[in-house]
């Protein structure tokens, strides 16, 4: 049986998702412990911005064409719901018990889904997102869809851009001082606020980049894609260290694989037959964040919290 | 001519409680000024004031002509106020020199930028031989020499140390306090708050003697270094 690379590639397309939605979560929760439960929807609101674009492109518009157009239109409605939350949700709560803005989050996070279901044109049922025509492509023995190969073009371009901005520029360096410790990053001047609404801001971007992705792989986007989407997104971010963004890609793909190979192969080993299948994906998913936050809850590329001083 | 710095019936408090109740001191253009008291006196708070991360209770904070009150930190510091805080605060994973260039945050002259890098090296030299390393890798004493370094690399008018010998080895102290006194030879402003009392009050022009959140006594270093009350309560005669 050679299903192998066919199980690594679809790990490696999940786990692309999942770690550029981490990307949001890390960063945030570098900057203000704030784990942003809202995220997901970003992720979500994302997908409806770009299908939004396709659909008002006149016809006869290639789908590579419109795909540019796809993202920004994404990216602008991810990034204006993101940064909205921080000012209007998260900022008035800054220095109140933490447990405040983590329920903000969650009700934000409902909101955002009911919202879309109810006033989204015909997003009561899920909707069918444009696919690239042609057969699949054959890589190392894979077999990948088109429209999945976009995911693993993106994500390392995006964490490449993301490491050259946040250590190569200024504004980067000012997010990483005021990640380390924000009272001394004002006293160099760091405006801690746009900081915040940056990593926000960044957050919402790649999520919109994953939810294209997703719709281009999965064919279609709707309200709820986020929930489940953001809380395996949000376990690669702890699995990888949280508040380290690298940590958060490789958390991503590891939680991608792991999750693809265990639904692959747990049925067939003997006596286990009864865990095999797609539908225990979630258990093996949440199973391995248990089992870090035992071994290793500082993640894989996490500091001791003890560092942070 | 007016002073650098004018405070002018200061107040801050946390919650209910006032930890600096009216003080008032100037710093002239080229002095330096030191703060002496406990623990508990109100110096660290008042250097949090003056650099924007606590908001005054009430009086007049003036910088160079202008206001500071109600203006956030991070603008202070392009006003041309520096602070060197506490503990020393370094940024513990990022390289020396990224340290360094954090502390010319606002400055636009890159140029500018690497010759005073390369100024704190001379003044520093060991900061130079660790550049590539993470911050939080030096030593207590080289930690306070990159927070100085740091401080220095916006171009302050006016210098705040919070104490900077604190925790260190007599001899890291030494070369701090050898340090504060070049600074100065070279015409650096500098607001000092220690606990060292001796040290702070022979190279200060003028000292206050905070207690519980008021200044009690102010004199020239020389002056309080010689008093009576000061040698009993802070230099440990009887």
């Amino acid at each position: 049986m050679n299903e192998l690379p066919q199980q690594l590639a679809n790990g490696l397309i999940l786990g692309a998702m999942y770690g550029l939605i981490a990307i949001g979560y890390t960063m945030v929760y570098g900057i203000v412990q704030l784990i942003n439960f809202a995220h997901g929807e970003i992720f979500m609101i994302g997908g409806f911005g770009a299908l939004t674009v396709y659909l008002v492109l006149p016809d006869g518009f290639s789908l590579a064409a419109a795909i540019p157009l796809m993202i920004i239109g994404g990216m602008i409605c991810s990034v204006a719901v993101g940064t909205a939350a921080e000012r209007f949700a998260y900022r008035p709560l800054r220095g109140a018990p933490r447990l405040a803005p983590l329920i903000t989050a969650i009700g934000l996070s409902i909101f955002l889904q009911q919202a879309v279901w109810k006033w989204y044109p015909d997003a009561k049922k899920d909707r069918s997102f444009p696919q690239f025509d042609g057969e699949p492509l054959s890589i190392l023995g894979a077999n990948i869809q088109r429209g999945s190969l976009f995911v693993l073009i993106a994500a390392p371009l995006c964490m490449l851009a993301l490491g050259l901005f946040v250590n190569k520029t200024r504004s980067g360096r000012g997010m990483q001082a005021t990640a380390q410790d924000p009272d001394t990053a004002k006293l160099m001047g760091v405006n801690t606020d746009r900081i915040i609404v940056m990593a926000f801001a960044i957050g919402a971007a790649f999520a919109a980049i994953a939810a294209v992705g997703y719709g281009l792989h999965n064919g279609q986007v709707g309200f709820k894609m986020g929930f489940i989407l953001g809380l395996k997104a949000f376990t690669a971010a702890v699995l990888g260290g949280i508040g380290n963004i690298y940590g958060a890609m490789l958390g991503g793909l590891v939680l991608g694989v792991a999750e693809s190979l265990a639904t692959g192969y747990i049925g067939d080993i003997p006596g286990m037959e009864l865990f095999g299948g797609g539908a225990w994906k979630d258990v093996w998913a949440f199973t391995l964040l248990i089992l870090v936050l035992l071994l290793r809850p500082q993640g894989l590329l996490g500091e001791r919290v003890a560092d942070r001083a | 001519m007016t002073a650098l710095l004018e405070v002018e019936d200061l107040r801050v408090a946390y919650g209910k409680i006032e930890a600096v109740k009216g003080i008032s001191f100037t710093v002239e253009a080229g002095q330096v000024v030191t703060l002496i008291g406990t623990n508990g006196a109100g110096k660290t708070t008042t250097l949090r004031t003056l650099s924007g991360l606590l908001k005054p209770l009430s009086g007049k904070i003036t910088f160079d002509g202008k206001p500071l009150n109600g203006v956030p930190a991070h603008k202070i510091v392009a006003m041309g106020l520096a602070h060197s805080p506490e503990g020393r605060h370094i940024f513990p994973r990022l390289t020396i020199t990224d340290n360094l260039r954090l502390g010319a945050y606002l400055r636009d002259d890159k140029e500018g930028i690497e010759k005073d890098i390369q100024r704190a090296y001379d003044l520093f030299p060991i900061l130079g031989e660790r550049r590539k390393q993470a911050a939080g890798t030096l030593s207590g004493g080289e930690q306070q020499m990159l927070a100085m370094g740091r401080a220095l690399m916006s171009q302050p008018k006016l210098l705040m140390l919070d104490e900077p010998s604190m925790g260190l080895s007599p001899i890291m102290m030494q070369k701090i306090m050898e340090t504060i006194v070049e600074l100065k030879s070279q015409g650096t402003t500098i607001l000092l708050v220690e606990q060292n009392a001796q040290a702070a009050l022979s190279l200060a022009d003028h000292g206050h003697v905070m207690e519980i959140g008021k200044v009690v006594l102010s004199g020239t270093g020389q002056d309080l270094l010689h008093d009576e009350s000061v040698r009993k309560a802070y230099l440990g005669e009887d």
